[in-house]
């Protein structure tokens, strides 16, 4: 493969994973503390709707992306409030927020379909990054902003991950939150933080499809997308990091697949991204054996003090 | 201080379930009724509206029955799979393989006379239980996350179908639109007299609820899938084979839901359509369906019927109040948060009373 192609291949493996990634990390924090989030497709499309709203009302990206944020964030924080809170079952009001928003955003979005936005994000470079050779063209020049972002929370959660004292918190609560309740530590406190961190995130990945990569609203942009992510959680096996290289294996695996458009009708190359999860998750699954490989201890278990 | 506090209970009062679900039903009716009012319109004459075109003309009635039939069969399945703590969310792909099948079997089956109609149903139940038994495999043997992998085949599903339609099996006396030719007349399911219900899928579906809690009550398969509700751990423990108990409720399940998408296409639209237009969320609202019904196949019909009375009046909404049909996904929506928001009053009561501020006791749910 000549390095041309291997850089354009790269650059748009970031254009097309960057969502994928925003939200797997998101979901990674919030599984790192315990907890499932099966709603991030509705954060994701009411963040979508509300950054688009907000931006075409204002006429600012900026402003689009803080309400998409915000609107992220409280639908995780409804999720959080449900199954951290009330210690409802987490699938089940997973489920109902990812149908329910999906609907909402839909429905909010109605008479936004189509219309152009005059606040689209620009592409921009990174100035010192772009020249390193290789890496410079593939994945730094010519993004859009959200891309960077994206590049940078991932080493910035890998090191409060796996560095710092809060993430040995956020961790602890996930593997095992009897301990850390005996520690001291507020369980019901970090997951819900964590999850309502990651629905930030998941709306900052719609955003980054309805302020950048369209940008445009159309009625269920995100498409499945969102639990692509959630399958890019597990892939990455909880890991920041590897949910770059799993985001960018993704993305560079769709770019690709646009190259069978001559042999393959449009349909059938659609369905490939939802497929290749699948078999991405049993690879894992293969590799690790039988059960869950790396997943934290406490995932999808309700936390109650003083029962086991 | 007086405060809320969570004390659980010693025993759940049979009346309680029925009318936790019951409730989280009509406070999400409230919830809509603040929609209407948001629209500008009265929710009292939108409801009745509702009420006058859904439940008191035969016709309408007709349209909730018929709705409620794919919700049905899908939400049996589903309400078995949930005993065994399998997450299908795969129904909606499901529906689909199963309507894919029976269109194989109306377009280019021809000469079986009588026949042709058990062989739909049969060939939707066969591809539909293949269909479901890769994400069963997949989670029985290695572990694969089955929530994730049966959403995927829902996507996989939409796009096969919609290739079809607009590819091999596109019809030939078609223009303009994508979908099949027209299935021959001796497939078309007979229907009640006046409406679209058609009543063979009606009657299995029925059949099927009774089926399944006996098998459920009665069978060592039933007490198998049980056990493994009960976690795998208690399963293992009870010598339950993982990998058949899950593969036959996976079977079970799917196969129901396929039966609804053969319903689908040669009771009502007698072609191979757009996938979103023979399931309207069916298998995604099923769901809704087996946790209303608290996963017990004879309650199912009921939580079918206000369901499909749900999306009748969609349609109502859509059609005489103008309103966009999205808001039957919010409905539904909010009938699951409110659902699973009052799930913990089953096992615990709320009561004011007189704690120490340390000796709270944090409200509770069913765990997963």
């Amino acid at each position: 493969m000549d390095v041309e192609l291997l850089t354009t291949t790269l650059a748009r493996a970031l254009a097309f994973g960057t969502p994928l990634l925003l939200v797997a990390l998101g979901e990674i924090v919030a599984e790192r503390s315990g907890v499932v989030n099966l709603g991030v497709e509705g954060a994701m499309m009411l963040g979508a709707v509300a950054g688009f709203v907000v931006a075409a009302i204002t006429g600012s990206a900026i402003l689009g992306l803080a309400a998409a944020a915000l609107a992220g964030a409280l639908t995780a924080a409804l999720h959080a409030t449900l199954s951290v809170v009330l210690l409802a079952n987490q699938h089940v009001s997973g489920l109902a927020i990812a149908i329910g928003g999906v609907g909402l955003a839909n429905l909010v979005g109605r008479d936004w379909v189509g219309r152009p936005l005059p606040a689209a994000m620009p592409f921009v470079s990174v100035p010192v990054l772009k020249d390193v050779p290789l890496l410079g063209p593939a994945l730094f020049t010519d993004q859009y902003v959200l891309s960077y972002v994206a590049l940078a929370a991932a080493v910035l959660l890998w090191w409060l991950t796996f560095r710092t004292r809060l993430g040995l918190t956020v961790r602890a609560v996930g593997e095992s939150p009897i301990a850390a309740d005996t520690s001291g530590v507020s369980v019901r406190r970090v997951r819900f933080l964590a999850v309502t961190f990651g629905g930030l995130m998941a709306g900052l990945g719609g955003a980054y499809l309805s302020l950048a990569y369209r940008p445009s609203w159309g009625e269920n942009i995100t498409n499945g997308m969102g639990w692509i992510a959630l399958g890019l959680t597990i892939f990455a096996l909880w890991h920041p990091l590897r949910a770059i290289g799993a985001a960018l294996l993704f993305g560079a695996f769709f770019t690709l697949s646009f190259r069978l458009q001559s042999v393959l009708p449009p349909e059938l190359l659609t369905l490939l991204p939802y497929l290749v999860t699948i078999v991405a998750l049993t690879l894992i699954a293969l590799r690790g054996g039988r059960g869950a490989v790396g997943a934290p201890e406490a995932l999808g278990t309700p936390y109650r003090r003083g029962e086991r | 201080m007086r405060r809320l506090a969570w004390v659980p209970r010693a025993h759940t009062p049979p009346w309680l379930p029925a009318g936790v679900s019951l409730g989280a039903f009509v406070a999400a009716l409230l919830v809509t009724a603040g929609i209407f009012a948001a629209y500008g319109l009265n929710p009292v004459t939108a409801y009745a509206t509702i009420v006058e075109r859904t439940l008191l003309s035969w016709r309408g009635f007709g349209e909730v029955v018929r709705k409620s039939i794919p919700l049905l069969l899908a939400g049996v399945g589903m309400a078995l799979a949930l005993r065994a703590r399998f997450w299908n969310i795969g129904a909606e792909g499901q529906i689909l393989a199963g309507a894919v099948a029976a269109s194989a079997v109306a377009l280019f089956l021809p000469g079986l006379g009588s026949f042709v109609i058990p062989v739909l149903y049969l060939a939707a139940f066969v591809a539909a239980a293949a269909y479901g038994l890769v994400p069963a495999f997949l989670k029985a043997r290695l572990g694969v996350n089955e929530i994730i992998t049966t959403l995927m085949l829902n996507y996989v599903a939409i796009y096969v179908v919609r290739w079809l339609i607009n590819g091999p099996w596109r019809g030939r006396s078609v223009t303009g639109f994508s979908y099949s030719d027209r299935f021959p007349r001796e497939t078309y399911l007979p229907v009640l007299e006046g409406t679209r219900v058609h009543l063979p899928t009606l009657v299995i579906g029925l059949v099927l609820a009774v089926v399944v809690a006996w098998l459920l009550r009665s069978t060592r398969l039933g007490f198998s899938i049980r056990l493994l509700g009960e976690g795998p751990e208690a399963a293992r423990y009870a010598g339950v084979r993982l990998l058949p108990t899950t593969l036959a409720l996976a079977a079970l399940a799917a196969g129901a839901a396929g039966l609804a998408g053969a319903g689908e296409v040669a009771g009502i639209h007698h072609r191979l359509i757009e996938p979103t237009s023979i399931s309207l969320g069916y298998g995604y609202t099923a769901i809704l369906v087996a946790l209303l019904a608290r996963s017990r196949p004879l309650a199912t019909p009921i939580a079918a019927l206000l369901l499909g009375w749900v999306f009748a009046a969609g349609d109502v909404m859509k059609v005489s109040l103008q309103l966009p049909f999205q808001i039957t996904d919010v409905i539904t929506g909010v009938t699951l948060l409110l659902l699973v928001a009052s799930e913990p009053l089953l096992t615990h009561r709320p009561s004011w009373r007189v704690v120490k501020p340390q000796a709270t006791t944090r409200p509770a749910g069913r765990s997963t």
